[in-house]
């Protein structure tokens, strides 16, 4: 890592610190990390593996319930209904994973899709879900029985030391060797299988963390809001997550986090202006990112600074 | 009269309305293998498409008080030279990339259409009514037969095989099947590629259009339409397997019989036995029913 990489990361790690006391709505940031979260586990698939999953939706869905109906009727503390998510997001990524891997590219991309369809209608009929309406109300109770969440500022403390450990554990499980065999599955397939991985097995590996990590975040956000819906489980959802990649960068590791950020928050400014047109305007950065910058804001930046640097030597 | 234990009227109906269903999911499959074959683009702006043909139809009919055959004409030309301006503007810039991106770039598309939509004329659904001729119900003595439905059956396999015949049978045909083998080669016989290409776009366009009109009198038409109904489209064309032409058009109408035998003996599993299909076709055989493996 560069000195500019690292003072900006220190920097905007005590903007995180700082950021319930200057002024910046707690809650809002709790909402932004999730989703950042989630953005990253999503990255750690399409980004470092070459898996385009459009489902993801239904893991980061899945656990909001999972977590909102184990602490809300059953009265489970939140890290074990945190948790129950967690396990239930990486039982349903091993199920579409070994579908789905069977496939490549777009067809992986349909399948995926397909299946978090099938999760959505289960959670739109299913009868303790809430049907249209949700779980509402879901008490964020104590952390390990002493650390009361119900207080906005312990609640963010603890979703940015979530946020921190599951980013530095993705950055250090793709430095790994491991990590090392996915981007030569995402670069080069064929060899890989040449040279005697078994490459289904790291793909579906790969797969099942990512739904683990997203699930982590579909939970984590049902403390924060209080409520699981059906919009967390929604196509729509697995799109806006492929939008924060793709916009942050994707294959990068801070541009998810940025990427998330950017959307986040332009869903919470325009919402209250601009209504209706949000979803196009989404859209239309859609477009865009596509035609226009498809490696994303960081990926730019990082371009541009090699080709600044190989200009100067 | 029973069959299975079920009133065979009730049981009836529910095949004929899943044949209806059948059909567009095998009008829409079919514009998506024919956009994917010359273009390598898995189009997920279709059931917007599909959605824009209804409305193109109900404001004809509702707004400018232009008869159903017309706008069973109209409307799809109108999709379709909407399709022509999209490629020429923005799928244009995406040949020789990932496949990945002209899915992504076609998903944003989807979403500025729906939320368009969705922004002048709001969720609920308008309705179009039966055109005239095709109104009321046959008697065929074992089932009562709403004349409608039976045409948009008819309606859309006729329009199926003509497809089909075109694109297996033809010279225009030929010259497109090549293209996506080598369209270099084929533009050195002559053959106007880049205009080939948009027409095809067009065309795949125009069939969800027209797939919008033919539903705009059984459905309500809101602005989500397509949007669920093109994941549905997705696992058809994921069962059937996206090389065929002939393979979609069968998967669709099977699927959509499929799910009409689902309602009738368990309701709630209607919406997600075609999700249930693909995950076992998978399983058995990864490149679809009539996909031939890569």
């Amino acid at each position: 890592m560069s000195r500019t990489v690292r003072l900006t990361y220190l920097a905007l790690l005590a903007l995180a610190v700082l950021a319930p006391f200057i002024g910046l709505y707690p809650v809002f940031v709790m909402k932004l990390l999730c989703f950042a979260l989630f953005a990253c586990a999503f990255n750690l698939l399409l980004g470092f593996t070459g898996l385009l999953s459009f489902g993801h939706a239904a893991f980061f869905g899945t656990a909001a319930y999972v977590t909102g109906w184990f602490v809300k009727v059953q009265g489970w503390t939140p890290e074990l209904g945190v948790l129950a998510g967690v396990v239930f997001a990486a039982l349903l990524g091993l199920v579409f994973g070994l579908v789905a891997i069977r496939r490549q590219g777009i067809y992986f991309a349909m399948i995926t899709l397909a299946l978090s369809q099938m999760v959505f209608f289960v959670c739109l009929q299913a009868p303790f879900t809430g049907g249209e309406d949700g779980l509402q109300g879901v008490a964020r109770g104590n952390l390990f029985g002493v650390l009361p969440l119900g207080d906005d500022h312990v609640m963010y403390y603890v979703v940015l030391a979530v946020f921190l450990a599951c980013f530095l554990g993705i950055l250090r499980i793709v430095t790994s060797p491991f990590g090392q065999v996915l981007k030569m599955i995402r670069e080069n397939e064929p060899r890989a299988i040449s040279l005697g991985y078994e490459v289904d097995r790291y793909k579906l590996l790969a797969f099942i963390l990512s739904a683990s990590l997203a699930g982590l975040a579909g939970s984590m956000k049902t403390l924060v809001m209080k409520f699981a819906t059906l919009s967390d489980v929604h196509w729509s959802m697995s799109g806006e997550v492929i939008l924060m990649s793709l916009l942050g960068g994707v294959g990068t590791f801070f541009g998810p986090v940025l990427g998330g950020g950017i959307v986040i928050a332009l869903q919470d400014m325009l919402a209250d202006k601009v209504g209706e047109w949000v979803t196009v305007i989404i859209g239309v950065i859609f477009v865009l990112c596509v035609l226009a910058f498809r490696k994303g804001v960081v990926g730019e930046l990082l371009a541009w600074r090699e080709r600044r640097r190989a200009r100067a030597g | 009269m029973e069959i299975f234990g079920i009133p065979h009227q009730a049981f009836l109906g529910q095949l004929m309305l899943g044949l209806v269903n059948g059909a567009f999911y095998a009008m829409l499959s079919l514009g998506l293998a024919v956009i994917f074959g010359l273009l390598d683009i898995v189009n997920f702006a279709h059931g917007a498409l599909y959605m824009v043909g209804a409305f193109a139809a109900w404001i004809m009919l509702d707004k400018w008080g232009v008869g159903y055959w017309w706008a069973l004409l109209l409307a799809p030309l109108l999709v379709g030279a909407f399709g022509v301006v999209i490629e020429r503007l923005l799928l244009k810039r995406l040949y020789g990339l990932d496949p990945l991106y002209g899915l992504l770039l076609t998903f944003g598309l989807a979403l500025i259409l729906e939320g368009a939509f969705r922004k002048e004329y709001g969720v609920s659904g308008q309705s179009y009514s039966v055109p005239e001729a095709l109104a009321g119900a046959t008697n065929l003595g074992f089932m009562i037969l709403p004349n409608y439905r039976a045409w948009v059956v008819v309606a859309s396999v006729a329009v199926c095989l003509a497809t089909w015949f075109i694109i297996e049978r033809t010279r225009l045909g030929a010259y497109l099947r090549a293209g996506t083998e080598n369209a270099k080669l084929v533009q050195a016989f002559g053959v106007n590629v880049p205009l080939m290409v948009s027409l095809t776009y067009g065309a795949g366009a125009a069939l969800a259009g027209l797939a919008g009109v033919l539903a705009a009198p059984v459905i309500q038409v809101t602005p989500l339409m397509g949007s669920n109904l093109i994941i549905v489209v997705f696992a058809v064309v994921v069962i059937g397997g996206m090389g065929s032409i002939l393979g979609s058009v069968i998967t669709g109408l099977g699927l959509g019989i499929v799910e009409g035998f689902t309602r009738v003996f368990y309701p709630e599993a209607s919406n997600i036995v075609v999700f249930v299909i693909m995950a076992i076709v998978l399983m058995l055989r990864p490149a679809g029913l009539f996909g031939k493996e890569a």
